[in-house]
């Protein structure tokens, strides 16, 4: 149940790299699954730019830049962060707010709050600052939570996300939903209550429809039925299932895909990188990816289940389960399993903001690990 | 635990086996999901790996929007007004061109592209999605151009010419006002509509019918699924879903009679509406002097833009909708009307007009277009001769609020509702309109004086001539009231069969006796018929018969000392001609509006156009055409 010390450090006898990486509170093995991740995204970008350098070295920058500040966070002992998360989530709900109401529209969607030097996505903040909350107010109380608690929790986590939702950024928006919702159910809520809810959620989706947007509303029903839009949202679908397929099981090899080269597959360095692996490295190549997002997956859920109070042990599993419901999301999407919602790959797929969010997650996880008191000292 | 608050309610040994039992649960749905998209990866990559395989190399698939054809626009006699003609587009595929600046260049040496053209096709090319879609460079080569470009179509790899239908009006200028024309799909218009349905489309309807009933002329976009070889040629077609049919319209327009209007019209800057006051059907809108919608379709030249805009006849506007007037003494039947209504006069009233009208404590004169006055007249003559001093006071003691209820119910100061875009609903002068209107408080005052010119349709009146005409229907009908409207029916070009569109339900001025509008109808009629009828010419020896009325619009104003002489004021300056007609008095069939700008009196310049188009309507040619002016309004 309880820690020992030899499996946390080794004993004594460390060499000076693994003293380095002790003093830099790092956790090998999180670190060894999410270097691999970034480098078959590297690697794949390359390709899937059409050899294009520069964008492989300006993602190698956000890589560095989103490293440091795991970096950084992995120095934070757990109990400083519980203390900051209510203030660290209203700071969210407020900026949230503005952006409501002076954010910058890109896209047709309202998302961005302008700070002159840098333009911010508060929604990000809040993947963070949800489940850093909805820990820090299990942590003192008994559980599993009593009902009156529990409509607390749904307050907390109602109102970043519906706001998140008339952004409109429906994709966002339930991936902060279900970060909370993983602490809650991790709390150990009754099952019953979980069912219900699904039952709930099942009987609000004619009113969520109702709510949603044109667009959205037209991702849906392509998802159902791509063929019914071959030319807008269904073409996404339609090319990265053509991809992937086309991929068989060992892939056309590294720079040989098609679908991406000729422009066919549309976001193929974001959103949809997942089919540029399937088709230059086949089935085995999606394999070794998805099996390395398990292994990191369940890295996080062991460190979950190590830790040693309840907020780091309800953070951390939440963490692990949000960074998962990212890969399910998005390859998902890329094989047509779900609507194209526009989540990307996490640590492979091209952009800034989502490998800074995921980064700091990490760096949350290992400063639980790493940070731990030893028994009996 | 030390970071651990000690809580007596807390149960840290049962919370840690929950947790760990929740991990596990977690855990092992998120195996069983990404078994699922392994099982997904296997079906698309194994099950289906030759169905993708063959999508994906070798020849390949490509999916091209296929643009519906636009709807054919016909008169209400089955008259082609705007068709669909093979054309050929000249066009660059992006993705196929690997130096865009230089083809550019080479294009325009070869006299292929002008400068205009190419900021077109920058602005399209930033705005096209996929590469491989072809960015139209010139929506119609002529002959020699096309002939210039095959002899040299291998120096310009990624270009190509491709025939595509093109809108062509083949009555050119003619009812351009009321077909309105087609011009290149901007940024702007995309945003309106739903993009996606205009993919494969470069052109949209700007004005008129063309923009009013753009929805049913476009259709729905269709597409096809071609095999490409390696440069992206088509090779086959695999699969196609065709564009869903737009539909052919049918106007209530007679080409016939708005030509007539049109000619009649000649060069002078004017107006004529018909309608058929039974229904609301606008049998001719014609403004002139017009343009021909065709160059729009193909580019117009900044040049062949600009030659438009600064004409200071101004051809783009629409006069029959957009221009306001005063209307003069055509409303004198209304306001007769109204007298009648309120028993504010009855039939044989009689007044003294000695050729001038002063208010009480006023020395300002109110003239009357003729100088020596009419001497007594009762209502009726007072319409036929067009008596400005005995309406004069009919307004006053009618009172500026009755009359403006009252032609309110005409549709004066608010728009008929006729079914295309821009229609102006004109002034019509109320004490509350001058309240709003003006900001210091003398000006809001409602004057005396100003009711009595409201008498004689001018000061702040102003009307369009399809609201003139829209009123003379009305009269025309005793009361009955019909929107205007230009769509006929509908036709599906794929079944054949021809829609009605339906009718609005008509309306009915209600006035305390049903008497009195054959009162007025009946001093219209002598307007044509009387002896000292304003337009006698009218219906000099016509097999059908009119009524009437002139109306002369002042534009300048001569000072109380001075006499107005035509041929002494500039000609932008002269007064304006109206005339407002139906016919047959008894069973109408065509209610009308004439304007001639600064044509000077009514029934010199207004009243022979009117004669013409009635003569059309009633397919009657006159063996010697009435030339008599007498100079009345």
């Amino acid at each position: 149940m309880i820690e020992t010390p030899r499996q946390f450090d080794g004993a004594g006898a460390l060499s000076l790299p693994g003293r380095i990486l002790r003093a830099l509170h790092v956790d090998v093995p999180l670190m060894i699954g999410i270097a691999a991740l970034c480098g078959v995204g590297l690697i794949v970008l390359y390709s899937a730019d059409g050899g294009n350098v520069a964008r492989v070295q300006s993602q190698l920058f956000r890589i560095g830049v989103a490293f440091g500040g795991m970096l950084v966070l992995c120095q934070i002992p757990p109990h400083f962060l519980r203390s900051w998360s209510p203030w660290l989530f209203g700071g969210g709900v407020v900026l949230l707010l503005l952006v409501a109401f002076v954010g910058d529209e890109g896209k047709g969607a309202q998302r961005w709050l302008d700070l002159g030097v840098i333009r911010f996505q508060p929604s990000e903040l809040m993947k963070l600052a949800m489940p850093m909350v909805i820990a820090a107010y299990l942590h003192t109380r008994a559980l599993p939570p009593r009902p009156r608690e529990l409509v607390v929790l749904a307050a907390l986590i109602a109102v970043p996300s519906v706001t998140i939702a008339r952004q409109p950024d429906l994709g966002t928006s339930l991936l902060v939903a279900s970060s909370g919702l993983f602490v809650v159910f991790l709390a150990g809520v009754r099952l019953r209550v979980v069912f219900g809810f699904g039952a709930l959620a099942a009987a609000a989706a004619p009113l969520l429809w109702l709510s949603m947007k044109d667009y959205q509303k037209s991702r849906v029903l392509t998802f159902l039925n791509p063929e019914r839009d071959p030319l807008g949202a269904g073409y996404h679908t339609i090319q990265s299932k053509i991809a992937i397929g086309s991929g068989g099981v060992f892939g056309k090899g590294w720079l040989n895909s098609t679908q991406a080269q000729l422009e066919f597959l549309p976001e193929s360095s974001t959103d949809f990188i997942f089919a540029v692996i399937g088709e230059e490295f086949g089935l085995v190549g999606l394999l070794v990816v998805l099996v390395l997002y398990l292994f990191v997956l369940g890295r996080c859920l062991f460190i979950a289940v190590e830790a040693q109070d309840t907020y780091a042990r309800l953070l951390a599993g939440g963490l692990a389960l949000t960074f998962f419901v990212y890969v399910f999301v998005n390859t998902g999407m890329v094989t047509g399993l779900l609507p194209v919602v526009g989540v990307p790959l996490p640590l492979i797929s091209y952009g800034g903001t989502s490998m800074v969010t995921l980064m700091a997650g990490f760096g949350i996880l290992q400063a639980i690990h790493t940070h731990r008191k030893l028994l009996g000292q | 635990m030390p970071s651990v608050r000690p809580e007596s309610l807390k149960d840290h040994g049962r919370e840690q086996r929950t947790f760990g039992l929740r991990v596990l649960i977690a855990g092992a749905g998120a195996v069983a999901l990404t078994l699922v998209v392994v099982a997904r990866l296997i079906t698309l990559q194994v099950v289906h790996y030759d169905h993708y395989d063959e999508q994906a190399t070798g020849n390949r698939i490509r999916i091209e929007p296929l643009a519906p054809t636009r709807g054919l626009i016909f008169d209400r006699n089955g008259i082609l007004l705007a068709e669909n003609l093979p054309a050929y587009q000249l066009e660059l595929v992006p993705e196929q061109v690997s130096d865009i600046d230089g083809t550019l260049v080479r294009l325009i040496k070869r006299d292929l592209l002008n400068a205009q053209e190419q900021d077109r096709f920058q602005q399209a090319l930033r705005r096209v999605g996929r590469r491989f879609e072809p960015v139209p460079l010139r929506y119609r080569l002529d002959d020699t151009a096309l002939a210039r470009f095959s002899v040299r179509r291998q120096e310009f790899p990624g270009v190509d010419i491709r025939p595509r239908l093109a809108r062509h009006y083949p009555m050119g200028a003619t009812a351009v006002h009321v077909v309105g024309y087609v011009g290149s799909l901007s940024a702007n218009d995309i945003d309106e509509r739903n993009e996606r349905n205009y993919a494969g489309t470069t052109h949209i309807g700007k004005s008129g019918i063309e923009l009013a009933y753009e929805d049913q002329l476009h259709g729905t976009v269709g597409y096809r699924q071609v095999l490409i070889n390696a440069q992206g040629r088509a090779l086959e077609t695999v699969d196609q879903v065709p564009p869903a049919p737009d539909m052919d319209l049918y106007l209530t327009l007679d080409v016939r009679l708005q030509s007539a209007a049109e000619a009649a019209l000649a060069n002078r800057r004017g107006a004529v509406v018909a309608l058929d006051p039974r229904n609301g059907d606008v049998l001719a809108l014609a403004s002139t002097p017009g343009f021909d919608p065709n160059p729009f379709g193909a580019g117009l030249s900044t040049r062949q833009y600009q030659a438009l805009i600064n004409n200071p006849d101004n051809p783009m506007f629409n006069r029959a909708l957009q221009g306001q007037y005063s209307p003069g003494s055509t409303v004198k039947p209304i306001l007769g009307l109204a007298a009648l209504h309120f028993d504010t006069r009855t039939p044989s009233d009689h007044m003294f007009c000695p050729g001038h009208f002063s208010l009480p404590n006023n020395d300002h004169r109110y003239r009357d277009w003729k100088r020596e006055g009419h001497g007594k007249v009762n209502l009726a003559q007072s319409i036929e001769q067009s008596c400005d001093v005995y309406f004069y006071q009919l307004a006053l003691d009618l009172g500026i609020d009755r009359l403006h209820d009252f032609a309110s119910q005409f549709s004066f100061g608010a728009t008929t509702g006729i079914d295309i875009r821009g229609e102006r609903g004109g002034l019509l002068p109320s004490r509350e309109w001058k309240r709003r209107r003006f900001k210091r408080a003398a000006n809001q005052v409602w004057f005396p004086g100003e009711t009595v010119i409201t008498g004689i349709g001018q000061g702040f009146w102003l009307a369009t001539p399809l609201q003139l005409a829209h009123a003379t229907g009305v009269i025309a009908m005793r009361g009955e009231k019909h929107a205007p409207r230009l769509l006929d029916a509908v036709r599906d070009p794929l079944k054949g069969d021809i829609v009605a569109e339906p009718r609005a339900a008509a309306r009915q001025i209600e006035v305390d006796d049903p008497a009195h509008w054959e009162t007025i109808v009946s001093s219209m009629r002598d307007v044509i018929y009387g002896a000292q009828g304003t337009a006698r010419q009218v219906g000099a020896q016509r097999p059908y018969t009119v009524a009437g009325k002139t109306g002369t619009v002042q534009v300048f104003t001569v000072a109380q000392d001075e006499e107005y002489e035509a041929d002494k004021v500039d000609e932008s300056l002269r007064d304006h001609g109206w005339f407002v007609a139906f016919a047959p008095v008894d069973e109408p069939r065509v209610a009308l509006a004439v304007l001639v700008e600064n044509g000077g009196g009514g029934s010199a310049s207004a009243a022979p156009v009117a004669s013409k188009v009635l003569d059309t309507f009633f397919d009657f040619s006159p063996r010697t055409v009435a030339q008599r002016t007498d100079g009345a309004p």
